[in-house]
């Protein structure tokens, strides 16, 4: 099976500071990936690194099989690589439309066929982004990445703070795409067991580096290792895991 | 009865023609476990933003201790005892947990901007602050800057600065928004043990914390409260099930 993505020894960070140490991993096209881990861990700072908008400072990435390590975040966009950051950064004075319309990309992806993935988005059709709830807002960074057509979605966290029975339609949603369409999908998300659920492979980082690396499912069912990857002791803890 | 922590009667706002908060009644006895809970966009943080003065309500009241806190700005309603911690934090990033702390708590004791002049004060502050964090199981993290405290961490900051206020009402909008999994129970913990005669309002999508913390379950729908009840009461809502819930209380 061909590679979607595969990452060599990358290192990046922001400003002077090293976050990623020499992380590799591929990913076969179609497949998907969890990637967990506590706070501050280097999730985040993978993704951007992938997309390009942070520090590299060593290492490869390549998709389908090309080097896009220094082509620059957009044609990165065009080359297939969809993002759902954290952050959101939806075009706060853009309407609901307009966010979609500047994102989109000749694909199966239509307004229609994400607003009928988010009805609620298609009720503020026309609102400005600043006028959406927070909520509504991760749902139009979702919704926006899919109109791009990705071949490799990277989504960050993209149930936060959705309501319950959002995050049902969301996964659900999720799961239908990936059989239907096979992209391939990295997903960073809090909720350890939803993204162990979900992929078909799992990658720890601890402190910027890969702990572990296996199958989901087994990840899934196997509460002491989820203890020993994911869970803390205590709040605030002083291990030497929280340095 | 006893006078109620907050009372909120008839609250009202459009954002023009887009109404967000629809003649909301709100009522939480001192000490009260309440939620707010209800899909997104149904107005919930703009419910909050009315009770903390950010945003000024159309139509309606709030009172707090029985008094009317409609004219007063966010300081002063925080000066009364109506405090908020917020869905993204708002800590000084730069600084030491035990200084956001005590920072908190000089301007409670209105030292805030007299520091080198009551020294002594500011180190009271701190000697405050310390115990405060020793307590909520900072250990020697309290030292670090805030903003290079793990995410949880910081959340929990945002709440010890919350309590140190010493306040009447405490409105807790998503307070394990970003936490992973694992470190929840810390969160879990803190509002455990908030203060007893403290009214308290979450504001939250994690319904296991939701159902675990309430007593009072308020569904807000379209700037409109849908229903309120006990958390059983709110589980077995069929309504609720279809506008929020879904499959996560089954």
């Amino acid at each position: 099976m061909s590679l979607a993505l595969a990452v060599e020894k990358l290192a990046a960070g922001w400003g002077d500071t090293k976050v990623l140490h020499e992380v590799s991993f591929t990913i076969p096209a179609g497949g998907s990936l969890a990637l967990l881990g506590r706070n501050g861990v280097g999730k985040s700072t993978l993704l951007h690194a992938i997309m390009g908008s942070c520090r590299r400072l060593g290492g490869e990435i390549r998709l389908d099989g090309k080097t896009i390590t220094s082509i620059p975040t957009q044609r990165r966009a065009r080359r297939g690589l969809g993002f759902v950051p954290q952050e959101r950064e939806i075009f706060r004075s853009l309407t609901v439309e307009e966010n979609l319309a500047v994102a989109s990309r000749p694909g199966r992806w239509s307004v229609e066929r994400v607003f009928a993935l988010f009805p609620s988005l298609a009720e503020r059709r026309r609102n400005w982004g600043n006028r959406l709830s927070g909520g509504e807002q991760q749902m139009l960074a979702i919704a926006r990445a899919l109109s791009g057509a990705p071949k490799v979605l990277l989504l960050d966290e993209p149930m936060e703070g959705l309501a319950p029975i959002v995050v049902d339609a969301l996964y659900e949603a999720l799961v239908r795409i990936r059989e239907q369409e096979k992209p391939t999908i990295v997903l960073v998300e809090q909720k350890a067991d939803l993204a162990l659920a979900f992929a078909e492979e799992a990658i720890v980082l601890d402190r910027g580096v890969i702990i572990h690396r296996g199958q989901a499912s087994a990840l899934l069912h196997d509460e002491h290792a989820k203890a020993q990857l994911l869970g803390v002791a205590g709040a605030a803890s002083d291990t030497p895991r929280d340095r | 009865m006893s006078v109620p922590a907050i009372e909120v009667r008839g609250l009202t706002k459009s954002f023009g023609s887009l109404p967000v908060a629809q003649a909301i009644d709100l009522t939480l006895a001192p000490g009260a476990r309440a939620a707010l809970i209800g899909p997104n966009g149904a107005g919930k943080t703009t419910f909050v933003n009315l009770l903390t003065g950010k945003l000024r309500a159309d139509t309606g009241t709030v009172s707090l201790d029985g008094q009317p806190i409609d004219a007063l700005s966010s300081a002063q309603r925080v000066r009364r005892g109506l405090v908020r911690t917020h869905q993204i934090n708002t800590l000084l990033s730069e600084t030491s947990a035990r200084e956001n702390v005590a920072l908190a708590i000089a301007e409670r004791d209105g030292c805030a901007w007299n520091m080198l002049r009551y020294a002594r004060s500011w180190t009271a502050c701190l000697d405050e602050a310390d115990a405060r964090l020793a307590s909520m199981g900072f250990g020697a993290r309290a030292d670090e800057a805030a903003g290079h405290l793990p995410y949880g961490l910081q959340r929990l900051l945002e709440i010890a600065i919350a309590i140190s206020l010493k306040p009447r009402v405490l409105l807790l909008d998503e307070p394990a928004a970003g936490v992973p999994s694992g470190e929840t129970h810390a969160i879990r913990d803190a509002v455990d043990h908030l203060p007893a005669q403290t009214a308290v309002l979450m504001i939250e999508h994690d319904m296991d914390m939701v159902f675990r913390f309430a007593r009072e379950i308020v569904v807000l729908v379209q700037g409109r409260v849908l229903t309120r009840g006990t958390p059983d009461q709110i589980a077995a809502n069929a309504e609720v099930r279809t506008v929020y819930l879904g499959r996560s209380r089954s």
